[in-house]
């Protein structure tokens, strides 16, 4: 119990953290702004963190998932659709079903090649949204304005997108907590430590890994719409292949054993770019060692900073 | 569509085809011995194009671009490998995939501050401009043709070095089982860093060759490497033999999807619209391809390791 309550304190402090954001002077636009962007893509990241801690699926494609979500709502914005009844459906839809075709043959292989084939139909994605010239091409699609809510235009509030995003946030992330601590869960977890074992015991990984990857793409599409949203804008460089490096670091920079580990990945994520598109143009010259660094040093990612610290002053 | 204009595209689509070839065998051969998944493999290519267009420039002469580029390109593979890629053997493709993608981000954005973002322009080499005429109205550029040579002329001497010599006969059975091939003695490292230097180089010559055609500019490696690793997955990674006709496949269905879908469509739809959805098919192509072909053959066309 005692460990339980120590587990899930450092998330409950980060979410409250945000929570309070915007009354500890955190108010002002350009924050608000920056903390709603962390926020979604910490629900993207979450929803990585799923199929990667839960079923070893690394995916270099996530982007593509989160990309779907966002030309849902360029689409139907197009033809004048911007009611959120409709719109969030048909973008996790869309979203979902494209995972589901490239996963049924992506999750046939594994390990690197799994890698590859993801990051293929990333680009495929990424390529095709650039060929939509009637919806931007390149260039990227103005949104005419946010989703409604049932008639309301209360997403226009920045208060309100800011409690939008983080309700969200916390509700993919409760989904995906019971979703691994399920059978289902369980079945996905233990066939990412053997799937020789798993399939001894009788049970076929394909359709479990399938349903998580599919559902990992809902969030991602979710995440997508309030992305759209959040911008008002989007264009290719949303599903741009980096844009699912970055998805993988913000990942592994918060720990991957961990589903908060996602969300303190993230908001580091968008601080540090943030910070140090301030310091220079040139941030990504040290951006990259930094993931670099991250990589060879943090095995345990920001999650599982205390303990590796608090482990070395033990030893110490 | 004419006939002319078919064979134009399928020369050129053969001739992306070995360019592409260029880049995915120090891929592939890389993954094959040392299970190790390169993302920054890209970059060389984009490297060797600016460093042929820096020396041409800077010496007044493509030739010695191209000499000068080639061991300066290897250089860079070679301290890279010291620098990041030697600590990453023993971590998981989770981790290799990350900090290669960190040196991507690095040495686009380094490349871009030393070169700017403006495209850089490569003039064509004396020797090698003008057209050449292949039939009763068709001229193709003798350039193009040249790359074409260039590149089918290294596979054939990539080909005797995998299959023919010592070090090839290594490198196979690295690809096969490393392990087995270290407890038999052979320095697995040092024969990693050859063959790291070697793709290096390799893909540093494709992107020398393809600067006068192409662009040279920040990012131009990310769509060739997406390619290549589509090229090594098609063709069963670690094979040499698979990489090259998968990368003349791709290089095929590339080019002739991009010239002949919009027409294709136009016998459905009508003009504007016909070339809206050839261009988006078009781009699909290959990644539809690469999805057929892993339906029925997981493991690629010419799988090397068994088991």
């Amino acid at each position: 119990m005692r460990t339980r309550i120590r587990e899930s304190a450092l998330p409950l402090l980060v979410l409250a953290l945000l929570a309070a954001a915007p009354f500890l002077g955190f108010g002002e636009g350009w924050a608000m702004t920056l903390l709603a962007r962390a926020m979604i893509l910490a629900m993207a990241a979450v929803s990585l963190s799923f199929i990667l801690g839960g079923a070893g699926l690394i995916s270099l494609g996530h982007a593509a998932m989160l990309g779907f979500g966002a030309y849902a709502v360029v689409i139907l914005d197009d033809a004048g659709i911007t009611e959120a009844a409709v719109v969030v459906p048909v973008a996790v839809a869309a979203a979902a079903s494209f995972a589901l075709l490239t996963g049924a043959v992506a999750i046939r292989t594994s390990g690197v090649h799994f890698i590859m084939i993801t990051l293929a139909f990333g680009q495929m994605a990424f390529f095709t949204a650039a060929s939509l010239a009637g919806y931007g091409g390149d260039d990227g699609y103005t949104l005419y304005s946010r989703t409604s809510l049932g008639g309301t235009r209360w997403l226009e509030d920045r208060l309100v997108f800011h409690y939008a995003c983080l309700g969200l946030l916390v509700l993919s992330l409760l989904l995906c907590r019971m979703l691994l601590a399920s059978r289902f869960g369980r079945v996905l977890r233990a066939a990412k430590e053997s799937s020789l074992r798993v399939r001894a015991v009788g049970f076929d990984p394909y359709p479990y890994r399938l349903v998580a990857y599919g559902i990992a793409g809902g969030i991602a599409g979710l995440a997508g719409v309030m992305l759209a949203n959040a911008t008002e804008f989007v264009a290719p460089s949303y599903i741009a292949w980096q844009r699912s490096g970055d998805l993988l670091f913000m990942v592994i920079l918060g720990g991957v054993g961990s589903l908060h580990g996602a969300v303190l990945g993230a908001l580091a994520f968008v601080l540090v770019e943030e910070w140090l598109g301030h310091i220079t143009e040139h941030w990504r010259l040290i951006f990259g060692p930094l993931l670099i660094l991250a990589v060879l040093f943090l095995r345990g990612g920001l999650a599982g900073l205390p303990a590796q610290l608090l482990g070395a002053r033990n030893r110490g | 569509m004419s006939t002319q204009l078919l064979l134009v595209q399928a020369l050129n689509g053969l001739q992306f085809g070995v360019l592409l070839f260029l880049v995915a065998a120090g891929l592939t051969l890389v993954f094959g011995v040392m299970d190790f998944i390169n993302l920054a493999h890209g970059v060389q290519y984009m490297l060797g194009a600016y460093l042929g267009a820096s020396f041409a420039a800077w010496t007044g002469g493509f030739w010695a671009g191209l000499v000068l580029a080639l061991p300066v390109a290897l250089a860079c593979g070679l301290v890279l490998e010291v620098l990041v890629f030697r600590h990453l053997y023993d971590r998981d493709h989770l981790s290799q995939v990350l900090a290669t993608f960190g040196v991507i981000l690095f040495l686009n954005q380094a490349l871009r501050a030393i070169w700017g973002t403006a495209p850089l322009q490569v003039p064509m080499p004396e020797l090698l401009t003008g057209g050449i005429t292949l039939m009763p109205g068709l001229q193709y550029p003798v350039y193009r043709l040249a790359i074409l040579g260039a590149g089918l002329a290294t596979a054939g001497l990539l080909w005797l070095l995998v299959e023919r010599t010592r070090v090839g006969a290594l490198v196979r059975a690295g690809a096969t089982n490393a392990p087995m091939v270290a407890a038999l003695g052979v320095d697995i490292r040092r024969l990693f860093m050859l063959v790291f230097g070697f793709g290096a180089m390799l893909a540093g010559f494709a992107g020398v060759m393809a600067a006068p055609i192409l662009s040279v500019e920040p990012g131009m490696g990310d769509t060739v490497l997406i390619l290549a690793f589509v090229v090594i997955v098609i063709g069963g990674i670690g094979s040499v033999r698979g990489a090259f006709l998968a990368a003349l496949l791709v290089g095929l269905i590339e080019t002739l999807g991009r010239s002949l879908m919009p027409d294709l469509m136009r016998l459905f739809l009508a003009p504007s619209p016909a070339r809206q959805a050839g261009a988006a098919i078009a781009s699909m192509l290959v990644y539809i391809a690469m999805a057929a072909i892993l339906a029925v053959r997981p493991q690629g066309l010419f799988p090397v390791r068994t088991g």
